[in-house]
């Protein structure tokens, strides 16, 4: 019977725990202003790609040639483009495009990467083979590769998520790889074989969730990096083709009218960037506040 | 009354697979531990104590870097011929072990109750009510205050004796019937050195078990060990009970260690007693005598043949061609003093 108190005595101890984790949590997630700002500005674009496109009252896709590339108004707050579509819809909806294939792509590498660079350094034969793989890949510079990849495959949404998959995954399975090296070495590991774990715990519940934080903020930046990408590509002509809309092909569209039009090219470009750049506090915000060498002096 | 071996090792040989060349790290070991016995392993740093204890639980990668010679047998089975998964299932269950730095022996992201829970789930097949119960039990077992508390704490936030503690409750916690302790007390303070080394005995006594200790402090073997075995490149040198150990040490290599001991009583000498020399790498061994670069006594026949290990009396071994003389000698050296 005692016993059994012991148990429930261990459980709500722990639930204390975790709440005053928890407000810790919070406090020092409030005390780093820039990625606060950089996490409201990718939860407000979030936002307008989740929900946006019930909330504007026009049709992304069709043309008003009597309205052509007016611009900003009470009607169409950001003016209207060279076929007379309203440019904010267009924008709204292209940020669902933009930002869906940006979280795809990132959650995909994520995934390869994560499983590419675990067993990598699990198994020596596997690491040579994987790791010349990813150099080759990285040896070309994303973009072109990109480029290069949308040109064999042909232009589609789907495409693009898997040549943009192709060209981070290496990336993350390098910084996986990386730091579950450093892993593998310690003692824990060792004495998790000396307990009769199998390869497979060991190398998912004893060595992943260490390499979870670098794998987190790089993620954020292959999230931004995905998004301009997606835009290069689209802008080529490579990516999102024509009538539909994204960041990317809105951008190319305005520059042929650019001087006519300036909000054909500032507002997506705007999207653009403010996107890239929430992402990129995000992620230096979330590299601060996950290494616990820099937070200790923050958190003073 | 005579006991089973629990243990026999016979004629152990890891050989390396490095760059240059195969190397024999552990060369040739014989030695058996009884049910509840606790027998030491000493020797300096390099000279094969960590990878025989490896050795035993099979923890080299037997694919690219390791190759194993000899027999294990553990109550009577020998543990090399056995396949990946059944090692798997003994390893941890019946057979566990301590490390040498605790801190990095914890990982780092996990609770110390999810770290003990998850041996007994794993080799035990307890639900996890009954493994948290018993979890507990064994923090209280090994002498942890507010157990239940502690056990919700991360590695980081205990200290290191406590840390070994919660090590040897994670090694302890399927009551395995042998315990290789690796240097378990070399990271602490000698307060919580004591206090672990007081428990280990308690816990082999209360449980049972049999335990290798290795350790190079002497002092540690004389705390707690029955028998020793002295290790010198690879190779047993001398093995013997501990009482032995200290009045009559055969191999000139143990007497030099035992000299090099800080005497507390006594005239205070000029300097610390050290063993002349180095040990010599494992890619040169040498072919005679491996002590015989540094050993005061040695002559022709030591750098020419290897000495086997022989037997002095039931309870002491050691490999010399000349410890008879050398003990003789130190007789009528020792009368003289007087």
């Amino acid at each position: 019977m005692a016993a059994v108190k012991e148990v429930e005595r261990a459980r709500t101890i722990k639930a204390s725990l975790k709440k005053q984790e928890r407000q810790l949590f919070f406090r020092r997630f409030f005390a780093n202003k820039l990625m606060v700002m950089g996490c409201f500005i990718f939860i407000v674009l979030g936002l307008i790609a989740l929900i946006g496109p019930l909330l504007v009252s026009y049709d992304p896709y069709e043309m008003k040639v009597a309205e052509r590339l007016n611009a900003p108004s009470g009607e169409h707050w950001l003016g209207t483009d060279e076929f007379g579509r309203d440019l904010l819809t267009r924008i709204v909806y292209g940020a669902q495009v933009s930002m869906g294939i940006g979280l795809i792509v990132t959650l995909i590498s994520s995934i390869l990467g994560l499983i590419i660079g675990l067993y990598a350094i699990y198994y020596a034969a596997l690491d040579h083979i994987l790791m010349r793989i990813c150099d080759g890949l990285m040896a070309i510079p994303g973009i072109l590769l990109a480029i290069a990849l949308m040109a064999a495959l042909g232009p589609s949404p789907l495409n693009v998520i898997i040549a943009l998959s192709i060209v981070f995954t290496p990336n993350i399975a390098r910084i996986v790889r990386s730091s579950a090296l450093v892993i593998r070495e310690q003692t824990f590991i060792e004495a998790m074989h000396a307990q009769g774990a199998s390869a497979t715990r060991i190398i998912w519940q004893h060595i992943a969730p260490n390499t979870i934080s670098p794998l987190i903020v790089q993620a954020t930046f292959v999230f931004a990096e995905a998004i301009i990408s997606e835009a290069a590509l689209s802008f080529l002509g490579a990516g999102i083709a024509a009538p539909d809309p994204s960041w990317g092909n809105i951008l190319q569209a305005g520059k042929l009218v650019i001087f006519k039009a300036w909000w054909m090219v500032v507002f997506p470009g705007l999207a653009i960037v403010l996107s890239v750049l929430g992402l990129n506090l995000l992620g230096d915000g979330l590299r601060d506040f996950i290494d616990p060498h820099s937070s200790g002096k923050k958190s003073k | 009354m005579e006991k089973r071996p629990l243990l026999e090792v016979k004629n152990l040989k890891t050989h390396f697979h490095t760059e240059r060349g195969q190397i024999t790290a552990v060369d040739g070991i014989t030695f058996h531990l009884n049910e509840g016995e606790i027998v030491g392993v000493v020797g300096e740093s390099g000279c094969g104590k960590s990878v025989m204890s490896q050795s035993i639980m099979r923890l080299y990668d037997e694919k690219y870097t390791a190759k194993y010679e000899g027999e294990i047998l553990f109550q009577g089975e020998n543990l090399l011929n056995l396949s990946k998964a059944m090692m798997q299932k003994i390893r941890g269950n019946d057979l566990s072990m301590i490390f040498q730095d605790p801190l990095s022996s914890l990982n780092p992201v996990y609770t110390i109750g999810d770290q003990i829970r998850e041996s007994l789930m794993i080799h035990q097949n307890l639900n996890k009510r009954e493994a948290q119960q018993k979890a507990i039990e064994m923090l209280r077992l090994t002498g942890i205050p507010a157990p239940e508390k502690r056990i919700n704490e991360y590695p980081h936030q205990l200290s290191g004796g406590m840390q070994q503690r919660v090590m040897i409750a994670i090694a302890l916690s399927c009551q395995p019937k042998l315990l290789i302790a690796d240097e378990p007390t070399t990271a602490l303070d000698v307060t919580i050195q004591a206090q672990i080394l007081d428990l280990i005995a308690e816990l082999n006594a209360q449980l049972g078990m049999g335990v290798i200790f290795i350790t190079h402090d002497l002092g540690v073997v004389a705390e707690i060990c029955t028998r020793v075995m002295v290790m010198y490149l690879g190779q047993i040198v001398e093995e013997t009970d501990t009482d032995c150990l200290f009045s009559e040490p055969l191999h000139p290599y143990t007497r030099g260690l035992i000299k090099s001991i800080p005497q507390l009583e006594g005239e205070r000498l000029q300097k610390l007693y050290t063993i002349d020399g180095t040990v010599p790498s494992l890619q040169k061994v040498p072919h005679g005598c491996r002590f015989a670069s540094r050993c005061p006594y040695a002559d022709e026949l030591c750098k020419e043949q290897a000495p086997e290990l022989e037997a002095y009396s039931p309870t002491q071994k050691v490999r010399c061609w000349h410890y008879k003389e050398i003990l003789k000698k130190e007789a009528v050296h020792e009368s003289s003093n007087e």
